[in-house]
């Protein structure tokens, strides 16, 4: 009787690098990182010898010196003769304000659009069959045109508002829509403004804290306190009565035709609409796909299981059905998310000043640095992916059926 | 008790009545489907009225299009102050818009044909129950001829890539049997040798069977879309393949190496690696090395959709169960034949929707190219054709004609994609 | 290089191409083609006419090099190149030759190592209005929406224009010209900027150009010029004195009529002479043989004929001589002499 023993060690020999499934894994590594090796110092060398050839250099200082070039969209303070890294910085914050926006945008298309998908109402059906596929088979940047050229082709020029009997006037007498952009009235933040605004955050929570209190007293003894009316007036009323208390400290600022253009309130320039909107709906019609997909896994049987319990079709959704969709519908979410917030660099094509349009754009041709601009370019959308991409691990991860 | 004390006996039964008006046709299916709620039946409502308006907006643009007009101007005349789309600009300039403008118009049946002849290609490979599978020779034999028909030259170019190709595989066979990693390496090696050899080879043929040479810089119109998406995506499906394998293999080194390369693509966006293309390419290659534009371009494009769909490929191979792998291993096939012959005929299956979900953005992505100067159909709207006197502001015309040509290709192979689902589907029947 | 297997072409170029990396010359001459690099579409400058041909003053200069070096003034392949690419395609050797309304500036000249060649056309940045608006003067732009094309100069000039006048202004980006008109001309834009030619070529495409006026006000210099790859100075000469020859050549009246009569046997100029390659051996010392010049003033005629042909008063572009008359008649255009 014997036991297993290990195959009989044999003395290493050279072939068995090829021919020995054990150490055959060893030689494959060392040929993919030869090779990996040699592709980085060819690439490396080439690299060296062009530049020398051209008398150029890998060199950060451009950063450092005037921009001297002027951006519409100013988020932070900016003038031409601040640095390429400031103009840099206000592309990033117009990146992010972009796909911000586009964000929230999308996400309300998106789930109006997937929850419409599956109403019963057969013709509200049609037509969102008929918006999702014709927004997710044409090309975003197509739309981006296409709704830039609304902005610009279709829309009256600030002069149409001009005169004594004006071909257009502004839209209740507040928000003004041109080719040039919409213009909208923006707060003055007066003296005691703080005050207003603080009331009006606590109003918020005072309103979450009422709705959770609502509810343990529901659950806890069986009394069914008003929701609708009570949250609107914690919300509304403290802010009214501080407003009104304190003498209007917020005012409006209209927009008012001076000069070329209108000054005052809030220009929303058309190249940030034409970008916004148009990710916004394109990706919102990928949304709308996942957000019927994420309620149509959820099995019938809940649907039905919570309908024999006696609740009514609201509630079946927002207790039943929303909770397990959600967690179907999340992660692709994010990486829609993810979408557009690349996409958001086809700003390029519109003239909005994102960083594709400050540090890819003219802060690339101005300086010639083009290495240098594509290489910070990209680490800034990887930076933005992988903290979108870890954030999305965590929500896996705590989501995560805890099964028995 | 008589019967005469009754006032009333049925003898005989009621005849069926016909179901109350408002539960049965189109009344029932109105109530049903348009009206079930007084919500529903104010979204009902407000539908029909956008629907409405979108159509008497439309339909006279439409119908009194003016399909024949020298330019925007003389389009405008004719049509008087009539609501009316100037479809003139897409017979007029349709040639640009497909072929781009310096294609020369003579030889458009060249790219016509190569067109033509894809559907032939791909029919074997997307219908493969209905089409005789010796077909595939001819799916096999495409790449080139299409070459050859779209960039003309000697005949000899495609031929002696051809040959590289066979020469390449007929070394991977007589390999496979020690390590098919290995066999790969060394047949791929062995096709460039043979390559690089032909290249010296093809003087004596440089006029047998030339087609007329066209640049690439020459092409243009949708043409470079369709050609990007073609090319890049066959070229990216064995590369994504290899991506994925090596992401989830065991050796540390080449799966490192696999998840940076696609993590990397996958975190910029596609327009940065066309900057790349454009700026920044020529800086990593040898000096006086001179690469076509859109050779630059495909190569991006290529890492960029190979990324996207190794990670497509990823979650097929990481939806097979367990078991599956232990099988391979059980029937004592190495890596390379169970991989073949178990593993990825599954993987590939449950990955196909996602590769063509990938597929369709990607040909989709290809209108990026227009924002570095290369005349693709949205750069031939927005430059040449948009800028040129006569057809200054015609926008809808021409943005329609994009959104329905992408509309139809990309439409189309969506509902492919889902009929194809349907006919893999394995499960309950 | 040699047309090899598409596949093997990316190889064998990197192999190949990495051993001999002859003078911008002998390349041009094996490849039998001049690459030049031009606008995307600047009408008079440079643009594609209905079938695709390019024409223009720009394109004029590249056919005027391929004939001097080639002998065939068709042998061009036109890069078109945009504001952000130009630089980068010169500098990687996509293009022998940039002929696309580039300003020559002190850091492009030294920092982004090219050598202009010359200029070919002396102009400055000017702005144009509707003529609705009421504009008479730039001075009065104050608060209004610039469109401004990117990556060229003017958006700095602009800069500096309005800081030094202490006027608001909105820039309105735009990547080429096409967008920019089309920007203008839908009013999404009070005044649209560029180099004052430019305006005027962009004026000629309109429906209804003498809507629009050009302000009088230039606020910059803009010598445009072909330019080359620094330190290939053979090529450079090359180009240099074909540009020359042409400016030349009108001052002496050469024309593309008479050059080859001229050329046939020397004549009474020396200086005639020896431009034609009748008289001393110009040609030799440049690398081309003597016809050289000939041929270059043949392929589209001299400087005068070309720029009356492509963006003269007779054109819609309508452009006056102005600066760019020969010095004997005002203007400040002088060559070296050909000696």
């Amino acid at each position: 009787m014997t036991t297993m023993t290990d195959p009989p060690k044999a003395s290493f020999q050279l072939s068995m690098l090829i021919y020995d499934t054990r150490y055959r894994s060893y030689t494959f590594q060392f040929i993919a990182l030869a090779l990996l090796i040699a592709l980085m110092a060819f690439l490396g060398v080439n690299l060296v010898k062009n530049l020398a050839e051209q008398g150029q250099n890998i060199s950060y200082s451009f950063l450092g010196e005037p921009a001297g070039y002027d951006i519409n969209q100013r988020p932070i303070e900016y003038d031409s003769q601040s640095s390429h890294m400031r103009a840099a910085l206000v592309g990033m914050i117009n990146t992010l304000i972009v796909a911000f926006l586009g964000c929230i945008t999308a996400t309300i298309f998106g789930v109006t659009a997937g929850i419409l998908r599956l109403s019963p109402n057969w013709l509200v059906r049609k037509l969102m069959a008929i918006y999702v596929e014709a927004f997710r088979n044409v090309p975003v940047l197509i739309w981006i045109l296409i709704i830039f050229t609304i902005m610009t082709a279709v829309l009256p020029a600030p002069n149409a508002f001009r005169g004594e009997n004006p071909a257009s006037s502004m839209f209740l007498d507040a928000a003004a829509f041109t080719n040039r952009g919409v213009y909208i009235p923006s707060p003055i933040w007066g003296s005691g403004s703080l005050v207003v605004v603080l009331t009006f955050l606590a109003s918020v929570f005072g309103v979450f804290y009422y709705r959770r209190y609502a509810t343990k007293l529901l659950y806890d003894t069986g009394r069914l306190l008003p929701m609708g009316w009570p949250s609107l007036a914690i919300l509304v009323l403290p802010t009214l009565i501080i407003f009104f208390a304190l003498g209007q400290p917020i005012s409006l600022d209209y927009p008012a035709l001076k000069g070329f253009n209108f000054q005052g309130g809030l220009h929303i320039r058309g190249s940030l609409i034409a970008l916004w909107f148009a990710l916004a709906i394109y990706t919102g019609a990928f949304i709308a796909e996942n957000v019927r997909a994420g309620i149509q896994a959820v099995s019938k049987g809940q649907t039905e299981a919570a309908a024999s319990l006696g609740l009514r079709p609201k509630r079946i959704m927002n207790l039943v059905i929303l909770p397990q969709a959600l967690r179907v519908i999340i992660p692709p979410l994010i990486s829609q998310y993810l979408n557009l917030t690349k996409n958001s660099s086809l700003a390029i094509a519109v003239g909005y000043m994102d960083l594709t349009g400050t540090l890819g754009g003219i802060t690339l041709n101005q300086t010639g640095r083009a290495i240098e601009a594509v290489l910070l370019l990209m680490l800034f959308y990887l930076t933005i992916s992988l903290a979108i991409s870890a954030v999305m691990n965590v929500y896996n991860n705590s989501m995560k059926l805890k099964e028995r | 008790m008589s019967r005469e004390q009754l006032g009333f006996v049925r003898t005989e039964m009621l005849p069926e009545s016909p179901p109350p008006l408002a539960a049965t046709g189109l009344v029932k299916w109105l109530r049903e489907n348009l009206f079930s709620s007084p919500a529903n039946s104010l979204l009902t409502v407000v539908s029909v009225l956008v629907v409405y308006q979108i159509v008497t907006s439309a339909a006279p643009w439409f119908f009194n299009g003016i399909w024949d007009s020298p330019s925007l101007t003389a389009c405008r005349e004719i049509l008087g102050g009539k609501v009316g789309g100037c479809f003139a600009v897409l017979t007029e300039r349709w040639n640009q818009l497909l072929f781009g403008f310096k294609y020369p118009s003579d030889l458009y049946w060249r790219p016509g044909l190569a067109f033509v002849l894809l559907f032939v290609a791909a029919a074997p490979l997307l219908f493969g129950k209905i089409f005789p599978r010796k077909m595939l020779i001819f799916t096999g034999l495409y790449p080139f001829i299409a070459f050859w028909l779209i960039w003309g030259g000697p005949v000899s170019t495609p031929v002696f890539a051809l040959l590289g190709v066979l020469f390449g595989a007929f070394v991977y066979s007589k390999m496979v049997k020690t390590s098919a990693g290995i066999a790969v390496i060394v047949s791929f090696i062995a096709a460039l040798v043979f390559w690089i050899a032909s290249g010296y080879l093809s003087g004596p043929f440089a006029n047998v069977m030339a087609l007329e040479a066209i640049p690439s810089r020459d092409m243009g119109g949708f043409m470079i879309n369709l050609m990007l998406g073609v090319i890049c995506v066959s070229l990216s499906i064995p590369l994504g393949i290899l991506l994925a394998l090596g992401r989830q293999s065991s050796m540390p080194i080449i799966k490192w190496i696999c998840v940076v390369f696609i993590e990397f693509i996958r975190g910029v966006p596609l327009i940065t690696l066309l900057f790349v293309a454009n700026v920044v390419l020529a800086y990593f290659l040898p000096p006086g090395t001179n690469f076509d534009l859109i050779l630059r371009v495909i190569i991006m494009i290529t890492m960029f959709s190979s990324a996207y769909i190794a990670e497509v490929i990823r979650g097929g191979l990481a939806a097979l169960p367990r078991g599956q792998y232990e099988a391979g291993d059980s029937l004592g096939l190495d890596y390379a034949q169970s991989m073949q012959l178990i593993i990825l005929p599954q993987a590939l299956k449950i990955s196909i929707p996602g590769i063509v979900n990938v597929a369709v953005g990607l040909f989709k992505d290809t209108t990026l190219v227009s924002v570095i100067s290369m005349f693709d159909i949205v750069g031939m709207i927005r430059g040449p054709i948009l800028s040129s006197s006569e057809w200054n502001g015609v926008y809808w015309e021409l943005f329609g004609f994009a959104v329905v040509l992408f509309f139809i290709t990309c439409y189309g192979i969506s509902q492919y994609s889902q009929w194809l689902e349907r006919q893999l589907r394995t499960d309950h029947r | 290089m040699k047309k090899t297997v598409f596949l093997g072409a990316l190889t064998l170029a990197g192999l190949a191409a990495g051993a001999a990396a002859a003078g911008t010359l002998d390349d041009v001459k094996a490849r039998g083609k001049l690459n030049c690099g031009v606008t995307t579409g600047l009408v008079g400058f440079a643009a594609p006419d209905a079938n695709g041909v390019w024409e223009g003053f720009d394109v004029g200069v590249c056919r005027a090099v391929a004939a001097a070096v080639l002998g065939d003034a068709t042998a061009v392949e036109f890069v078109p190149t945009t504001g952000k690419t130009r630089f980068t395609a010169l500098a990687s050797g996509e293009i022998d030759l940039l002929a696309r309304n580039t300003t020559w500036t002190f850091s492009r000249d030294t920092d982004l190592k090219f050598d202009f060649v010359g200029v070919n056309y002396y102009d400055g940045q000017g702005f144009m209005v509707p003529k609705a608006l009421g504009v008479t003067s730039a001075k009065d732009l104050n608060g209004a929406t610039v469109c401004i094309q990117t990556g060229t100069t003017t958006e700095l000039n602009l800069a500096d224009f309005f800081r030094k006048n202490n006027m608001e202004y909105e820039p309105v980006p735009i990547e080429t010209n096409a967008e920019g008109q089309q920007q203008y001309l839908a009013g999404a834009c009070d005044t649209y900027t560029t180099d004052a030619s430019g305006l005027a070529s962009t004026r000629a495409a309109f429906e209804n150009p003498t809507d629009h006026v050009i302000l009088p006000e230039i606020i910059s210099k803009e010598p445009l010029g072909p330019l080359v790859r620094h330190g290939d100075n053979e090529w450079g000469d090359i180009a240099r004195w074909t540009l020359n020859a042409l400016i030349a050549a009108e001052e002496m009246g050469i024309t593309s009529a008479n050059v080859a009569e001229l050329g046939a046997a020397a004549g009474g100029s020396p200086e005639v002479n020896r431009i034609l390659g009748t008289e001393g051996n110009l040609g030799e010392m440049i690398g081309l043989d003597a016809q050289w010049a000939m041929r270059a003033i043949a392929a589209g005629g001299n400087y005068g004929e070309l720029f009356e042909k492509n963006i003269g008063e007779k054109t819609p572009i309508g452009l006056a001589r102005g600066l760019n008359a020969q010095w004997t008649e005002g203007g400040i255009l002088y060559t070296p002499p050909f000696r």
